[in-house]
């Protein structure tokens, strides 16, 4: 037994004092936990409320609906249609794999999504649907709905897409939506876009984002913590995006496409009474649809790869030598700075040298016009005429009246892009060039520049804004696309007034002078552009214009077959009519046209009957 | 000193029919009164806790009958029966803890069961009181406090089954069955001495141990505290167990309204964690009276220990009483981050059968060492 005797009563004491001991380490210990309840309950109640709250409630965008666009006279040009999509909730589906296997057996699912969809699957939450097919035909849609019962968990979702009815009309005007990027996050109101899946990219859907887009609502929605909504706590409706209508006319800027079909080229026609754009047409175009629905990278790099470059806007982006189109401009200058008179004639022997130079400037014509005067100058497109008005009126005076119709610098328009052109002179070559001997302005350069060649640059809309301003008399128009804004909600409309830029300060009776060689041009015995007057019902007023083609064009690089064609001369043409009230007035390019009077006045003949009504068959 | 029987103990005071019954089946008022009270508080809690699942209440419900009735079971066993067959109980759970380590059945992940064809036993269960009842049996009958030559036979029968134990791998088991070996050996009188040296020792060599740790083998020792969940997972259970608690103030979001347990954010939402669906819809008001209640048992078994006969049953009610305490202390330390997350439930409360039948034997042993009182006259 033990060494030592047990004194039990001894122990017995020893034993209360160690079961004391315990109880007040139980209390404190105790006293330990209720501080930190106090810590946890009452110091920081606050602060855990809060974070239950952002726990439980989570505040949802509901992305506004998309200002629709209608052309002038409320024809449809983008709008939002529900489409059907295919979806799968994987948390309702027994076996994934054999479903989407029967879903490609009906065709209803590509093959090639098929690791798309596994991988969405994956990343999502159970509950959340993953799309199979963004698009379902009408007929699809049908097919999966007899079989519906035989897949529970897949179902067809409707929801809103960005359709353009027209597919390839007015594409370069109108633009698209596509997929919000990181580069357009940095430009705009992120939260605003919190719900919004798509963003206008290019054109009027870009230039007018911040109307079309509308205000961002959203809603308070309880949640669990696998984040499934269980209610709709409180919410704040989206406001949807304004209307616009545009100033196009569809079935112009259909007829101007259609014109240009099969061709490179653009069309712009304006109201030069208000610098309405009645059509804006780029030939090829392209379908936006493609982008609004997100297009596969084949057909991307197809699009890019285009030699005739579908996605180049020609009417805003496109700058080629305005050639002769400039002439009845150059012509009132003369008359303008007293250089000539209307009666004052030339003659032209074919070729022009500069004073005390050998080097002869041809004129188109070959064996010359003879003896010219204003008006012939223009209908017959002297360049003879020409070289020796430049060198007449100098580079300055040139440089300085082209300015105020619109060439050298960007019109305005209400789309995003547009090119500047260049309208040359010696303060101009001094910054443009970087070497001191290209710097210098050689007198030579002023004698080109008298029939649009040389460094001059126009585009198309540029040309046609100078025609506007030629039809106008002087008063010309900042050109623009937005007519009119229209709040869905309530129906309001605001009428966008017109711009008016500085008058042109020219004498209205020498206008008349330059309009009445215009209309030489189409409709003088001798005209460039005579073709196209001879049924015309009403006064055409024009001028060709043929530039030549230095190079390739946009620097590309083609097969040896086209080369030849792509070096042909571009084809221009300006014209408004009718001659004494001007209702329209056009500027056509056709690219490699070979003419203007042969491919391009056609084209501004065909657009002009859309527009006033051709003749009775 | 004359020793009177039980019945003179009865015709001293008059009882009602239920204290009549209480004291014939040897059962102690005050501490059936205290633990009936946290059951039911426990059911309350676990309505909420559990989605309004009536099936899991009634499971629940059944399991603290079940082990209230092995409780009366085991209040009408004598103490002195009990001190007999410590040593053989213990040799049994090492027996059965050797055989779980050579080929028991593996379940969530470690080998803890032992499957005996009608029912899987835990061994470690057993051994939860196996251990506290040979430490208290080895020292019955020596003098205290124990002697070096004691406290080396002590140590080497607690350390064993803690090691079986952990082997398994179970380290919060293992530590709780060493604590309550330990406790056995405190209320023993260990000198202070030892004690403090023992406290130094362990003191002094953790931060070492721990400092020529990597962090993946520090975070191993934690993943090893919990094998059930990753350090990042049990992250998350204390962050969203702090929210539910921080968020129910001082009166709670009320009954069935807490938003971190009923949509499902606070997770063990009915098991370890449920002390935080109480703090989120009963508030400070709530938590204090349930401690209050736990406070009140654990009292009560230390009165128990004290008015104990014989060092058996001192030691062993006493040991019992503060384990109990240790089980509501981690785990309420766990859930308000005071200690890491290791899987203790909290005793009587928490949805779970596993240690009910364990809590209940050890209150029954708290009973019978009440109830099987001689009374002194003096």
């Amino acid at each position: 037994m033990a060494d030592r005797l047990k004194d039990t009563w001894r122990e017995q004491r020893m034993f209360f004092g160690r079961v004391v001991a315990a109880a007040i380490c139980v209390v404190l210990l105790a006293g330990l936990v209720v501080g930190r309840l106090v810590d946890l309950q009452v110091l920081n109640f606050e602060h855990f409320s809060r974070l239950s709250q952002g726990n439980r409630v989570r505040l949802e965008p509901v992305p506004p609906v998309r200002g629709l666009l209608f052309d002038r006279n409320g024809h449809v040009i983008a709008e939002n249609r529900p489409v059907y999509q295919l979806e799968l909730v994987p948390e309702q589906v027994d076996d994934v794999d054999s479903t989407l296997q029967r879903l490609v057996a009906l065709a209803l699912v590509r093959e090639e999504d098929l690791p798309r969809i596994h991988t969405q699957i994956r990343s999502q939450r159970a509950f959340e649907p993953t799309i199979l097919r963004y698009r379902l035909t009408a007929e699809e849609a049908a097919l999966f709905a007899v079989r519906r019962p035989g897949f529970p968990g897949v179902d067809i979702q409707a929801r809103l897409a960005r359709e353009y009815p027209g597919r390839e009309i007015a594409s370069h005007a109108v633009g698209y939506v596509g997929a919000v990027s990181e580069a357009d996050l940095e430009e705009i109101d992120a939260a605003n876009y919190a719900g919004t899946s798509q963003i206008g990219k290019l054109g009027i859907e870009r230039q007018y984002e911040d109307l079309l887009h509308g205000t961002t609502g959203y809603r308070q929605v309880l949640v669990n913590a696998q984040g499934r909504v269980l209610q709709e706590l409180e919410r704040t409706d989206a406001v949807p995006g304004m209307n616009l209508y545009l100033t196009l006319d569809l079935e112009l800027q259909a007829a101007a496409e259609a014109a240009l079909a099969g061709r490179r080229g653009a069309v712009v026609a304006l109201d030069p009474r208000n610098g309405q754009v009645l059509a804006l047409a780029s030939v090829p175009g392209y379908d936006p649809n493609l982008f609004s629905q997100g297009l596969t990278a084949a057909q991307y790099r197809g699009l890019q790869t285009d030699p005739d470059q579908p996605l180049f806007n020609r009417a805003l982006r496109g700058q080629y030598p305005p050639g002769s189109t400039i002439k009845p401009i150059l012509a009132l200058a003369g008359l303008h700075y007293g250089a000539v008179t209307p009666a004052d004639t030339v003659f032209c022997p074919g070729w022009y040298s500069l004073p005390g130079h050998s080097h002869r400037y041809r004129d188109w014509k070959r064996q010359g016009h003879g003896t010219i005067d204003m008006e012939d100058s223009v209908a017959q497109s002297c360049d003879v005429y020409y070289y020796r008005l430049a060198v007449a009126l100098g580079i300055e005076r040139m440089h300085e009246f082209l300015n105020w119709f619109g060439l050298g610098h960007r019109t305005g328009l209400d789309v995003p892009g547009e090119k500047a052109g260049i309208v040359p002179s010696p303060d101009w070559k001094a910054s443009a060039f970087s070497r001191r001997e290209d710097q210098v302005w050689f007198p030579g350069e002023t004698v080109i520049t008298g029939i649009g060649q040389g460094y001059m640059l126009a585009t198309p809309l540029q040309l046609a804004q100078a025609a506007a301003i030629l039809a106008n008399r002087g008063q010309g128009f900042r050109p623009h696309l937005l007519m009119a804004v229209e709040n869905p909600a309530t129906g309001e409309r605001d009428v966008l007034a017109p711009e008016p830029l500085p008058k042109v300060g020219v004498n209205p009776a020498l206008f008349e002078e330059g309009v009445d060689a215009m209309v030489a041009v189409v409709n003088g015995p001798r005209g460039t552009a005579r073709a196209i007057g001879a049924d015309a019902p009403w006064t055409i007023a024009g001028k060709t214009g043929t530039a030549q083609v230095i190079g390739i064009a946009q620097g590309e690089e083609y097969d040896e077959e086209e080369t030849a064609e792509r070096h042909r001369p571009h084809a221009l043409f300006i014209a408004f009519a009718p001659a004494a009230a001007p209702e329209i007035a056009v500027g056509v390019l056709v690219e490699n046209g070979g003419s203007g009077s042969g491919a391009a006045a056609p084209v501004a003949r065909q657009v002009l009957d859309a527009w006033l009504g051709g003749p009775a068959p | 000193m004359s020793v009177m029987g039980e019945q003179a103990l009865r015709e001293t005071r008059p009882l009602s029919v239920a204290g009549r019954l209480v004291a014939g089946l040897k059962l102690d008022g005050p501490l059936l009164a205290g633990l009936l009270v946290i059951c039911g508080f426990g059911l309350v809690v676990l309505w909420s806790a559990g989605g309004q699942d009536a099936s899991l209440l009634q499971r629940q419900g059944l399991r603290l009958g079940v082990g209230l009735g092995v409780m009366v079971m085991v209040a009408q066993v004598p103490p002195k029966f009990m001190r007999i067959w410590s040593p053989w109980a213990f040799a049994l759970g090492v027996v059965l803890l050797g055989l779980v380590i050579v080929g028991g059945d593996v379940g969530k992940g470690a080998q803890r069961w032992l499957d005996l064809g009608v029912v899987r036993f835990q061994p470690s269960e057993l051994m939860k009181l196996a251990v506290p009842m040979m430490a208290a049996w080895y020292l019955h009958d020596r003098p205290l406090p124990p002697r070096f030559r004691d406290m080396l036979v002590l140590g080497v029968l607690i350390v064993v089954p803690a090691v079986m134990i952990a082997v398994q791998p179970d380290l919060g088991t293992a530590l709780l069955v060493a604590s309550a070996g330990v406790l056995v050996v405190l209320l023993g009188g260990l000198r202070v001495r030892y004690i403090v040296a023992l406290g130094a020792l362990g003191a002094a060599l953790a931060p070492v141990l721990w400092h020529y740790m990597h962090d993946y083998q520090r975070r191993r020792v934690l993943t090893f505290l919990n094998p059930e969940s990753d350090p990042l997972g049990a992250g998350y259970h204390i962050i969203q167990s702090k929210i539910a608690i921080g968020s129910g103030g001082l009166f709670g979001k009320g009954w069935t309204n807490g938003t971190q347990a009923q949509l499902e954010f606070l997770p063990e939402r009915s098991t370890d964690f449920i002390f935080a669906v109480l703090g989120e819809e009963f508030g400070l008001l709530g938590q204090g009276m349930l401690i209050l209640a736990y406070l009140f048992v654990i009292g009560r078994g230390l009165f128990i220990a004290a008015e104990a006969q014989d060092t058996f049953t001192r030691l062993l009610a006493g040991s019992i009483s503060l384990t109990f305490f240790v089980y509501v202390f981690v785990n309420m330390g766990m859930v308000t981050g005071l200690l890491p997350v290791v899987g203790v439930p909290l005793p009587l409360i928490s949805y779970g059968g596993t240690s009910m039948v364990t809590l209940m034997v050890g209150f029954g042993i708290l009973m019978s060492i009440h109830g099987h009182r001689k009374l002194l006259a003096g």
